[in-house]
């Protein structure tokens, strides 16, 4: 397992910046994802946590062009330095599956129960290496299982006849065989049991020093961000409000939502329950200024007022931990605030009736 | 605190519980009872219920962790053994012989919390019809006093002003307040047991330490006792006074969660406990991970059926043809492709080993080659167990014959503060 070595800066293999996905819903463009920016490295994994219904995997998808009809894309998306929104349709599905490479939650929806995993293999490669022998085909399908512990006597069965965690292997192996520079997974393990979830975190860790591909890793689990991430996203109501070294914003947290969540999980240590009071707001239209403003246990009154910006708070890993909350960046001098913006909140009560 | 079901006012009591689901198969089969396969989703399991306490059941899928709670309320049938349940009042029935009404009318003491809130909630029947649902189906209250009950039952899980919720359909609600109905439909006809199968694991983080809180509330205030059936060792640890580890139907471990989690004693336990991702930034994915997955519980491993996949696996833990077939395939998975060819040429066909048995006839390329290859998957890991579980090996025409030691699944049997079933536990030791 080779860990990033910290403070080399990587060439990013993709790079988002202020990028927005919103779709049409019955009240008014839902805006799913709100002004995003990211880079991430070659050979780096970078986790993406929130609560359900923050934009998560519009995110993940978004950044591959899988959208239903109706939903739109804006900003900038940098895929080793073309910008893929300003892309043809055609050049953009060329980029899919070649460059970029998707690992979905339920594997057996997406292998064809009628094929065997040989034809697959077949299948994905001749589309985007059309020039391949059937022997190099086979050559590069076998290599693929094996980096996932798929054994080559089970190359020509059919999907049902492998368990879940297998699927999922030969899932990742499908998505790898033709070599992306970047995959999105999406909550990959979270149909599995604990025991094959670990050995599928693994797998992952493995395929990165392997293939030295960038992945973003879609979890709503933050056990699994912290032991097979590098760097980690926390994003909420379509924004990212804290990103950094995994270990760093683990360790120390910024952004009160991410104090919040750390808290709220139920782990090994959790001695005490704690929680979030409500929900995440319905994306159509968000709260003013700070997204988390009316959840949060140290809003301000900047924080229904203005939007915080972006800033580097702590940290040395990888450039430092980036954080949009005042209350963070008051902490660290970096905010200008009057004694009036920076008084406490009133919080209104939250009931049950809005809850999660 | 003792492990077992020996001491204490026990509400419910399962003894010697088994259910075993006969799998349909051919023609044949249904006329004559040839080759049936029967799938043994609970084999044996006695425990006993303790008035007040959470009793956790722990394990992965196929583990038969759902079954055990469903045969709880009568919903699977028990094949073999009892369950007995002892109301505070009344005489103690035996849940495992009620059919019809009678078993209908356990429903008022036992009640049921499902995984999926969305799936246990009819989409079409508002919140008051809904949780007055039992109310109505038992005869216990009608009209005005069955709306006065459906309040009382929604305001006591937090749902108020109830009001509020009364005639809204379940999908204006969301996943946390899903479960809180679900929960006040459990505890409206006033139970003593409530069998909680992954009340949480559906629901978003943020909102499962509440519902958590919600049912350690209603076991205080209700005086109920729960048997909580869930796969997450962590919300086990916090939320259970004991904890039962289940594998393939059967319990390995049984005993006070503090113990457990302090001392893990079966090698299922601690893999389990070594997997769970901590969001702590100091720990790093466990390196010696059972290998696989649960195994087929039609078709389960002869001897121990964790053997296959346990770190800590003895000669005499029950090793079979199917572990020669997984040896020689993580071999497989290691080697060049073109040796991967030649091996397999000599090996031949692998279907001959999928059926269970402690003598194996592998090869069809001769018994010096045959050898050959098992002589080097032996050299790439010769702490392997199942080689030691080999008595002896002879020469066929085509290749070779081993026969292996083979082995019973131990029972389970006192170690410290709980109970445990594994070889590595002996009845006469004094492991503490």
């Amino acid at each position: 397992m080779t860990m990033l070595q910290k403070g080399m800066p990587k060439e990013p293999v993709i790079a988002a910046e202020d990028l927005r996905v919103w779709y049409a819903g019955p009240a008014g463009p839902v805006r799913a994802v709100d002004g995003v920016s990211f880079e991430v490295a070659k050979g780096e994994i970078l986790g993406l946590v929130g609560e359900s219904g923050c934009g998560k995997s519009t995110l993940g998808r978004g950044l591959l062009g899988l959208l239903p009809d109706g939903a739109a894309r804006d900003g900038s998306l940098l895929v080793g330095g073309r910008d893929v929104l300003a892309m043809s349709p055609k050049e953009a599905r060329r980029l899919r599956g070649g460059e970029l490479g998707m690992i979905f939650q339920e594997p057996l929806t997406r292998l064809n129960p009628l094929m065997r995993i040989s034809d697959h293999f077949a299948e994905t490669l001749k589309v985007h290496e059309p020039r391949l022998s059937r022997k190099e085909i086979e050559r590069r399908a076998l290599e693929a299982l094996r980096v996932v512990g798929i054994p080559p006597t089970r190359f020509r069965a059919y999907p049902h006849e492998f368990s879940g965690g297998m699927r999922q292997r030969i899932m990742i192996a499908l998505t790898l065989v033709v070599r992306p520079a970047f995959v999105v997974a999406d909550e990959p393990t979270t149909a599995l049991d604990v025991l094959v979830e670990a050995q599928i975190i693994r797998n992952l860790h493995e395929l990165r020093s392997e293939f030295d591909t960038a992945m973003l890793l879609i979890t709503h689990n933050l056990g699994i961000v912290a032991e097979a991430c590098d760097r980690v996203a926390v994003m909420y109501a379509g924004r990212i409000l804290e990103i950094g070294d995994a270990r760093e914003v683990f360790a120390n947290p910024q952004h009160s939502y991410t104090r919040e969540l750390l808290r709220s999980v139920i782990s090994l240590e959790t001695d005490g329950l704690h929680y979030i009071d409500g929900a995440p707001p319905d994306l159509v239209a968000p709260p003013s200024g700070c997204r988390f403003h009316p959840r949060c246990p140290d809003a301000m009154v900047v924080c229904a007022q203005r939007s915080p910006e972006e800033k580097v708070v702590a940290g040395t890993a990888g450039g430092g931990t980036r954080v949009a909350c005042w209350a963070a960046e008051r902490r660290a001098g970096v905010a200008d605030l009057g004694p009036e913006e920076s008084r406490p909140l009133e919080r209104e009560a939250i009931s049950v009736a809005d809850e999660a | 605190m003792a492990a077992g079901g020996d001491g204490g006012d026990l509400v419910v009591e399962l003894a010697d519980l088994s259910v075993h689901y006969q799998l349909a198969g051919g023609a044949l089969t249904r006329l004559f009872g040839v080759g049936a396969r029967t799938v043994k989703a609970v084999d044996g399991v006695s425990v006993g219920l303790r008035r007040g306490e959470v009793l956790g059941v722990v394990g992965e899928s196929g583990s038969g962790k759902t079954t055990l709670g469903r045969a709880l309320l009568g919903l699977a049938p028990a094949t073999a053994g009892s369950i007995t349940y002892r109301p505070r009042s009344g005489p103690a029935r035996v849940v495992s012989e009620l059919r019809g009404a009678a078993l209908r009318r356990l429903r008022t003491d036992l009640q049921m919390v499902f995984q999926d809130p969305t799936a246990a909630l009819n989409p079409s029947m508002t919140i008051v019809e809904a949780v007055g649902d039992p109310l109505r189906i038992h005869g216990v209250a009608q009209g005005e006093e069955r709306r006065r009950l459906v309040v009382e039952a929604l305001e006591r899980v937090g749902l108020a002003p109830a009001e509020q919720f009364l005639d809204k359909y379940p999908s204006d609600l969301s996943g946390g307040q899903k479960q809180r109905v679900v929960i006040a439909r459990a505890i409206i006809l006033g139970p003593e047991v409530l069998i909680a199968d992954e009340p949480i694991s559906m629901l978003d983080m943020s909102v499962r330490a509440k519902i958590l809180e919600l049912m350690l509330d209603l076991k205080r205030d209700l005086g109920l006792s729960y048997v909580y059936i869930t796969h997450d060792l962590a919300s086990a640890k916090f939320f259970c006074d004991r904890i039962a580890i289940m594998y393939l139907g059967r319990i390995v471990e049984i005993g006070p969660t503090a113990e457990i989690f302090a001392h893990p004693r079966h090698p299922y336990t601690q893999a389990l406990l070594a997997a769970v991702p901590e969001p702590d930034p100091d720990r790093t994915v466990a390196r010696d991970l059972p290998r696989g997955e649960i195994p087929d519980a039609a078709a389960p491993p002869l001897g121990c059926a964790f053997h296959p996949r346990c770190n800590q696996a003895t000669p005499s833990c029950g090793w079979e043809s199917r572990d020669l077939r997984t040896l020689l395939e993580e071999h497989w998975t290691r080697v060049h492709p073109d040796q991967y060819a030649a091996e397999r040429a000599v090996v031949g066909d692998l279907g001959a080993l999928d059926e269970p048995a402690t003598t194996i006839e592998v090869g069809v390329g001769g018994a010096d080659q045959v050898r050959a290859i098992l002589d080097r998957i032996r050299a790439e890991n010769p702490h392997e167990p199942l080689w030691q579980g080999v008595k002896s090996i002879e020469d066929t025409a085509a290749g070779l014959r081993l026969h292996l030691r083979g082995g019973t699944g131990p029972a389970l049997r006192r170690a410290g503060g709980v109970e445990v079933a594994c070889v590595l536990y002996p009845p006469d030791a004094t492991n503490a």
